[in-house]
């Protein structure tokens, strides 16, 4: 492995460079966005144009609007036209509110074949804009490993070869950012984006993107997890991107309102300041925060999404994850984030794995990770947590498709589907520690029954069938996957709600459209279907709007003002709604409310959806769920809460003391696959589509997307 | 009876709020609760007692990840 950084700063070669004169942002946007082919060396400008920034706002509706023109349908993930196209919108990047300092990623997935968008924190997103560029398009294969450098300060792009042999993440953002940092002081200018050999080997490598924390004097690393996109980013011979900017203040987007922006910001700091201690913790424990909520609801994902909790949920709490986290350390993944909740867990010693034995900062283990590397797997060792998070941001591989694939592979195992002689001696039952640290560094070395896991579910699924005989139909019960990405991690079975927050989602079952569960299932304050779909169509729509504005979404919910719990709509957080709509004009000098605020975020929506039909996707068919998701798949499930079962059957008239389980589980199963239908056909409905899943010409004419390329994909069909 | 959420729960004879929230396991840090329509304040749910027959709201406000 080459890892010095002298000679990364002798070895580097440039193949293509293009100087530039960074464009001054205004209101938000600079106006251009930069454009890389490595197949052929090209480094060019595109100008952003006004329609553009009116119908697709920026961040992921960007994205989506530069892939649709550079694929067509029959474009695969691999194929070079494919495109990484990576922006913050108008509002990211302000300093002034927290969690202003989104990057959303676009391109065509390998495990779902459609659209993948993924948002994520660290400096890229930020820096790339300050330094002229409202986003980068990467397009094409270049035919050796290249790094591409945006050196913001100078004005100058380069493509160039760089000897940097190492398959470790953190090492390569480690590396070079020492290496183009000119001093220590200067290394806070740096953010890197990489991936590391998992990517190579797998279909679910993610991207890194870094930011140096000062206070620690470490590279840290955000994640932009879901579908795939290290594999794309390594197939196409990317090692790293690395952007230089050095000139941030508080007013680089140059908004036409700074003390609009200014007075909301004041507003939630004080809030996050005076609650988040008796509220959500979010300082104290991040995301983790919810550990032993979901646990006490039912909710936490447990050996394969079988069951919501587990008595020993508790050696895997909030508070303990508390107790592992440095505490009384700033932990923003960008300037101006009071809500500081990317905790770390300093000074980790490994015990496993290619840095067995040294210490190392790891970043998380967040929610999302400790449930999926842990109770998922039957597993409530905090530290396996934090190892296994660490070796999966280091290998690049999606922390969450890692864990609900690996429960996948061992409920197949206890099932007997799979053996020992198929995964090469691993005993991978439920609980084994060993057995699964080892299976994830297979998938991060490209090493044994490793490879057969990289491929993720779906294909999984249709090995097992063809290769061990196994039943398709009990593998699409439980294997945990739609329109071919791996499910978030919580337990929706008990809300029919979060089953189309999942099922319906454009990318696949990720929970940033709509988390509805405590509406649904515990508040029962969405009853009835046309409920359902309200907010069905509420909250995915203003939650596509982060995206488009390079913001993240925790500062909405988990902190809440004082007056909330008066307000009719407390769930919307409506205060904090109308901070949005202050910092955006207040950014932009436009003049939307809340409402427009939803059709900028419909827009994109629709415009999602049709991408999907274009690429084959997209339709009733496709927003099918596994029954894992509806119901107790297995008699086993079903006994494990019997009580709620057996009550819901009698409200539905049936008489459980007379049944088998089995006939049990069968006219349960029968029931909740009907409401889903229901739940599909009203949400289309309120959505404007068809009963098949198809946006409609009135919807896209209404929202102002009905140009002739969209409706021409649409019209075949209606 | 009561009615929590609109789901009927046994009632237990001088229950307050914070006992009711106990016996559901309701840890979750930011619910609302409202008795018959009226917020009770998170200060008074040790001592406010839920009469018999009452409705209760327990709003969890919206969060995850």
């Amino acid at each position: 492995m080459t890892l010095s950084v002298e000679n990364v700063r002798t070895s580097r070669k440039v193949l293509a460079e293009m100087e530039y004169t960074p464009a001054g942002i205004d209101k938000g946007y600079s106006g251009k966005s930069l454009y890389v082919n490595l197949s052929e060396g090209k480094i060019e400008p595109k100008t952003v144009t006004r329609e553009m920034k009116d119908i697709f706002t920026g961040g992921k509706g960007f994205g989506l609007w530069y892939l649709w023109q550079a694929v067509t349908p029959k474009t695969k993930w691999n194929d070079p036209e494919n495109e990484i196209v990576i922006s913050a919108g108008p509002i990211g990047g302000i300093t002034q509110y927290p969690g202003s300092g989104k990057s959303l990623v676009v391109t065509l997935s390998p495990t779902t074949n459609s659209i993948m968008d993924s948002n994520v924190g660290g400096y890229f997103g930020p820096y790339l804009k300050f330094s002229g560029w409202d986003a980068l398009e990467l397009q094409g294969k270049s035919a050796k490993d290249v790094v591409l450098y945006i050196d913001g300060d100078t004005g100058k792009v380069t493509l160039e070869e760089i000897e940097l042999e190492t398959g470790a993440s953190h090492l390569v953002s480690e590396i070079l950012t020492e290496a183009f940092a000119e001093s220590e002081e200067d290394k806070k200018h740096i953010s890197v984006v990489s991936t590391g050999s998992g990517a190579d080997n797998t279909l679910i490598g993610l991207l890194n993107f870094s930011w140096y924390d000062p206070r620690r004097k470490a590279v840290r690393m955000k994640q932009a997890g879901r579908g795939g996109i290290g594999t794309v980013f390594r197939d196409k011979k990317l090692k790293a991107l690395v952007v230089r900017f050095s000139g941030l203040t508080g007013k680089n987007n140059n908004p036409v309102d700074f003390g609009k922006i200014q007075k909301a910001g004041v507003k939630i700091h004080k809030e996050i300041n005076n609650f988040d201690d008796v509220q959500c913790r979010m300082r104290q424990a991040g995301t983790a925060n919810l550990m032993t909520t979901m646990n006490d609801y039912d909710l936490l994902p447990v050996m394969n999404f079988q069951y919501g909790s587990h008595p020993e949920g508790k050696k895997i709490s909030t508070e303990v994850f508390i107790s592992k986290f440095t505490q009384n350390i700033y932990d923003g993944c960008w300037y101006g984030c009071s809500m500081s909740c990317c905790k770390a867990v300093d000074d980790f010693e490994l015990k496993t794995g290619p840095f067995k034995g040294e210490k190392v900062v790891v970043d998380g283990p967040e929610y999302e990770n400790a449930a999926a590397l842990g109770s998922n797997w039957g597993i409530f060792d905090p530290d396996f947590i934090i190892e296994a998070n660490f070796y999966c941001d280091t290998y690049g591989i999606d922390t969450i498709s890692t864990g609900t694939m690996m429960a996948f592979i061992m409920e197949c195992y206890e099932n007997g589907i799979i053996d020992k002689e198929i995964t090469g001696g691993l005993e991978l039952n439920f609980g084994n520690q060993e057995a699964a640290m080892e299976l994830l560094h297979q998938m991060g070395q490209g090493r044994g029954f490793g490879k057969i896991a990289g491929l993720a579910i779906r294909r999984m699924k249709e090995f097992f069938v063809k290769e061990y005989g196994a039943d398709p139909d009990f593998l699409q019960d439980i294997g945990m996957e739609a329109k071919g990405l791996e499910y978030s991690e919580y337990l929706s079975k008990e809300s029919l709600a979060q089953q189309g927050g999942f099922g319906l989602a454009n990318k696949g079952p990720q929970h940033d459209e709509a988390w509805l569960i405590f509406m649904d299932m515990v508040n029962n304050q969405i009853p009835t279907f046309e409920d359902k779909a309200e907010a069905l169509h509420y909250f995915p729509m203003f939650r596509t709007w982060f995206g488009l504005q390079g913001l993240c979404k925790l500062p909405w919910n988990d902190i809440e003002p004082e007056g909330n719990k008066q307000l009719e709509e407390a769930n919307k957080v409506p205060e904090h709604v109308q901070n949005y709509v202050d910092i955006f004009n207040g950014v932009t000098g436009k003049n939307i409310d809340k409402e427009e605020l939803i059709r900028q975020s419909e827009r994109v929506y629709n415009f999602q959806r049709v991408f999907n039909l274009r690429m084959g996707f997209g339709k009733r068919e496709h927003d099918k769920v596994p029954y894992r998701s509806q119901g107790p798949v297995t008699v086993k499930e079903y006994e494990s809460r019997a009580e709620r079962y057996d009550g819901q059957l009698k409200e539905l008239g049936y008489d459980p003391e007379s049944m088998s389980t089995e006939e049990k589980v069968k006219v349960m199963r029968q029931h909740r696959e009907e409401m889903y239908e229901k739940l599909m056909d009203a949400v289309y409905l309120r959505r404007g589509w068809t009963n098949d899943g198809v946006p409609k010409l009135e919807t896209l004419k209404a929202l102002g997307i009905d140009f002739p390329e969209v409706v021409e994909v649409v019209k075949n069909h209606l | 009876m009561i009615l929590v959420n609109g789901k009927e729960v046994e009632y237990e004879e001088g229950m307050t709020v914070k006992r009711l929230l106990e016996k559901m396991n309701y840890t979750f840090p930011m619910i609302i609760v409202r008795v018959d329509g009226k917020l009770v304040n998170k200060e008074d749910w040790d001592t406010f007692k839920i009469p018999r027959g009452a409705k209760v709201q327990a709003l969890h406000q919206i969060a995850g990840g």
